[in-house]
């Protein structure tokens, strides 16, 4: 009976991880292209209701039919993903619930209810209802989407950058004090703009290369100029504020997570004036001893590590075995006596519920005083100890460690496939309004359009691998690692449902790809 | 005026609107379980795919809403439950995601699965997921088995989980209880009887309207019989009771029958709302006014629901009791939000009433025309 059998924390820790990526990885293959093909729809759509030609209707049908195999299968995957912060990390539920569940519930209550209405106007709409209403429609299900994905992304930047939030000793939670703080925080701003252009630009590269394909095969060409034309303005303009988001959001990285960016750069030991290897390829982390290049070869660019993360080229930028170890120069704390002063927090914690159940109320009475950011002992407190609570969960500095080659390579694929994008959308622009009678692609144009839609699908990937490997060990940076977060289960009962939605989830991929390309295949054409 | 206390009630209230919303919209639940009792033929499964294809969504995203609403007013409880009653969860999870791609897939050329696969889907969704959350929701009323401890997150090298199931088939074990599993048939057959009213409002069809009134009489039977098991269970049954001064939590004698005492306008409403239910019933199997029943119907239940879900939370009461640790059971006080989220959120509620309107007006446009057998038997997609 192994499903019922005791719990492994480890190992339901690294099946938990498992089945919150998996679900993960599956629902953001489906989200940008939602969050950006909506806005072309809706575009498409407003061109038929200026013009009224039936030419336009069929163009935002099809796109539309394409919105829609992939919209059901994105609504899927995220429901689990919502209710996985319960059934898989309960304590994490529990620890930031008061901040984390209220993004949540406003996302349902603002955006989803406008998505699922508004769609089925948009998908059933045709002929039953105006068109001035129709439009509307396809225009409030875009909104919503990108609604969805604000709120979301809201509470995925409080797990990086937790602020606008206070500990509640007798509640044994983090509550929220500022609403303000959590909705407005850097990172949050960063992480929504940065996420839904990166949609937009899936979605501009998908109707691109799609269209690309009906040029290739001499079919629907007007069909197929006018999408490209659309999603290559649109894709354009996003890729730009995509790359100026990226070098915003690696900014606060910088700030607030040094681990992480110290990880994305392989930057072992810090320094000021900090060079960057634009790309290299990287020694195992076994072989590297202390003080070696961990890098075989790589091209390196002096202080540009410096200039792109403090804008200062003689800024100080902090390497892992810095954050590990510490660093007295640059007032980094070791990462052991974090772990102590952790563990002195949680410590704390502990005599205050023991004191509450044998009614000693002294001494709850004190440990309440000493987490109050009302009095001078709380705020020295807070600022000395609690600071570092998660800490005081890990067995040892090593814990913080992270999968620097995973990260290394993921990130350079990212930056490099967000400028191939604007090179792509340029490229796109100079050959759909070159002179006239020159307006053909190039047969190797084309090829380059088609061949950049697994670009887009692997580069927000690799985003994601950025953001959320990035961030471990923590759920919540540095105040509640995976260890302590996950529920109290069993291993067994985890690669069950890891298996079994796994299983589900790629024979929906295989049922989306299929019905997709057999869509593309019958084209705008014989949908009438 | 907005004290804690207050908020705390008025968020309880918002949950039992979503949860009395989402019963009525399992009526959508309830129509795939009878794909091909009702459409017997290929057209007539698409009649009853299109007509349901255009609200499913709704019904998934009040479930979505109704979880969302539950982390962020009641996190303790969003953290208990789903990470205890992990089977049960997961299960109902399943049963929606498959729902949640078969209307789009299912007659798309080249669908992998298969059509018959996805109507399949569709009909598990129907019978799974509305059986499913009833039997849950009847462990609000008859306790579950976890432990609350807040110091374990203390307990470093040990189990750090503050709540933790206490028997091995992580709710499962609900279907032990009959009165579990009472409502949870009583929820499977209303969702059936709301389904059929759905048909005969929306759907133009002389033989699937005779079709649905006839099946109407089959599943109103075992819904009457099953809801009437679950309420006189429920109000023969001891409650926990919770003393909001101390917080102290103790088992009372018919406590939920206290709380409808207590509470004479819940009492009435749920009256009404019966009252509603059996009207729609009998005006849809008598064929007078059949096309309207779903509106009774579905009125009724949302008030019925309602009234249950404030029984359970309302009047000092546990609202889900721990079999295993009385002291351990959640009340609306011991596991809400903090004041100050529980305002922050209040501000935001004040959009629901909007929601609704939005919400009836497009469903209103869409459902002018209704739904005929030549739309559905050129094989064409359904949008």
């Amino acid at each position: 009976m192994v499903l019922l059998s005791t719990a492994d924390i480890m190992e339901v820790v690294e099946w938990s991880r498992a089945q919150f990526a998996m679900t993960a990885i599956y629902h953001f293959l489906f989200v940008p292209l939602t969050l950006g093909l909506s806005i072309v729809v809706a575009f498409m759509h407003t061109q038929y209701y200026r013009t009224g030609e039936e030419y336009w209707k069929r163009t935002t049908k099809f796109w539309m039919k394409i919105f829609g195999i992939n919209f059901a299968i994105g609504i899927a995957t995220g429901l689990i993903l919502e209710f996985e912060f319960g059934t898989n990390w309960s304590n994490y539920s529990h620890f930031v619930g008061d901040i984390f569940g209220a993004p949540l519930a406003i996302e349902g209550i603002m955006a989803f209810f406008l998505e699922a209405t508004f769609v089925a106007v948009m998908f059933f709409g045709w002929d039953r209802v105006s068109k001035g209403f129709h439009l509307t429609s396809t225009w409030l299900t875009a909104l919503g989407a990108n609604l969805s994905a604000l709120w979301i992304l809201v509470a995925n930047a409080w797990m990086q950058y937790p602020v606008g939030m206070t500990f509640n000793v007798e509640t044994a939670r983090n509550e929220m004090v500022s609403f303000r703080e959590v909705v407005f925080s850097p990172m949050a701003i960063n992480k929504f703009t940065h996420t839904t252009l990166a949609g937009f630009v899936v979605a501009a590269v998908f109707v691109i290369g799609v269209s690309s394909w009906y040029l290739l095969k001499r079919r629907e060409t007007r069909f197929a100029r006018s999408s490209i034309k659309i999603a290559a303005i649109f894709g354009a303009v996003s890729s730009v504020l995509l790359v100026i988001t990226g070098d915003n959001s690696s900014r606060v990285v910088a700030e607030v997570q040094p681990m992480k960016l110290a990880a994305v750069e392989a930057l072992y030991d810090g320094g000021e004036g900090a060079e960057m290897v634009v790309i290299g390829l990287l020694k195992p982390a076994d072989k590297i001893e202390p003080g070696d290049d961990p890098f075989y070869f790589g091209v390196r660019i002096p202080k540009l590590l410096s200039i792109l993360s403090f804008h200062d080229k003689d800024a100080y930028v902090a390497g892992i075995n810095d954050l590990i170890y510490g660093d007295d120069n640059h007032g980094l704390m070791p990462a052991a006596e974090k772990i102590e002063r952790g563990r002195v927090a949680i410590a704390e914690l502990g005599r205050y519920r023991q004191a509450v159940k044998s009614g000693d109320t002294d001494t709850a009475a004190e440990v309440e005083r000493r987490f109050s950011p009302e009095t001078p002992e709380g705020r020295e407190f807070l600022a000395d100890y609690f600071k570092y609570f998660g800490y005081g969960f890990l067995d040892s500095p090593e814990d913080l460690r992270l999968n620097i080659p995973l990260l290394f390579y993921s990130y350079r694929f990212m930056v490099g496939a967000g400028f191939w994008f604007v090179l792509l959308f340029a490229l796109t622009l100079w050959f759909l309004y070159r002179k006239k009678g020159r307006e053909e692609f190039p047969r190797w144009m084309i090829y380059v359009m088609l061949w950049s839609i697994p670009i887009a699908y692997l580069a927000g990937q690799a985003g994601w691998v950025v953001a959320e490997v990035g961030r471990q060990p923590w759920t919540i940076q540095d105040l509640l690692p995976a260890v302590a977060a996950v529920s109290h289960l069993n291993a067994g009962s985890v690669k069950m449902t890891f298996l079994m939605f796994t299983i589900l989830f790629t024979a929906l991929l295989i049922a989306e790809v299929m019905i997709m390309t057999r869509q593309i295949k019958i084209g705008p054409k014989n949908d009438e | 005026m907005f004290t804690y206390v207050f908020l705390q009630h008025y968020w309880w209230f918002i949950i039992s609107v979503l949860a009395s919303m989402l019963v009525f919209l399992l009526f959508v639940q309830g129509g795939q379980g009878l794909l091909y009792t009702i459409g017997r033929t290929p057209a007539e499964r698409n009649m009853i795919a299109d007509t349901l294809g255009r609200k499913w969504e709704i019904t998934f995203t009040t479930l979505v809403t109704f979880g969302g609403a539950f982390f962020a007013s009641f996190p303790l409880f969003y953290s208990t439950s789903f990470g205890g009653a992990f089977y049960v969860w997961m299960l109902i999870l399943f049963v929606f995601v498959i729902q949640a791609v078969s209307y789009e897939y299912r007659r798309k050329p080249n669908n992998f699965l298969g059509e018959k696969t996805f109507n399949a889907f569709l009909i598990i969704n129907g019978v799974l997921g509305a059986l499913l959350l009833g039997t849950a929701v009847g462990t609000f009323f008859t306790g579950a088995n976890f432990i609350v401890e807040r110091g374990n997150l203390a307990n470093i090298g040990g189990s750090m989980a503050i709540s933790q199931w206490t028997t091995p088939w992580r709710g499962l074990e609900a279907v032990l209880d009959y009165r579990n599993l009472a409502l949870g048939l009583a929820v499977l057959f209303l969702s059936r009887v709301l389904g059929l009213q759905y048909f005969m409002n929306s759907i133009d069809d002389e033989i699937i309207y005779e079709r649905s009134r006839r099946h109407l009489v089959y599943n109103a039977v075992p819904f009457l019989l099953f809801f009437l098991v679950f309420l006189v269970s429920l109000l023969c049954s001891h409650g926990w009771a919770v003393d909001p001064a101390t917080g102290v939590i103790s088992i009372e004698k018919h406590k939920y029958l206290h709380n409808l005492l207590a509470m004479p306008y819940i009492l009435a409403a749920m009256l009404f709302g019966i009252v509603g239910v059996l009207w729609s019933i009998l005006s849809g199997i008598s064929g007078t006014g059949a096309r309207k029943a779903i509106w009774f119907g579905g009125a009724g239940t949302v008030v019925t629901v309602l009234c249950l879900f404030l029984i359970a939370g309302w009047n000092n009461t546990a609202y889900y009791p721990s079999l295993a640790d009385t002291q351990s059971s959640l009340t609306i006080y011991n596991s809400s939000s903090s004041e100050f989220t529980l305002k922050t959120m209040s501000v935001v509620s004040l959009l629901i009433p909007f929601v609704f309107a939005y919400i009836w007006y497009a469903w209103k446009s869409l459902t002018k025309n209704r739904v005929t057998r030549a739309e559905n038997e050129g094989g064409e997609d359904y949008h």
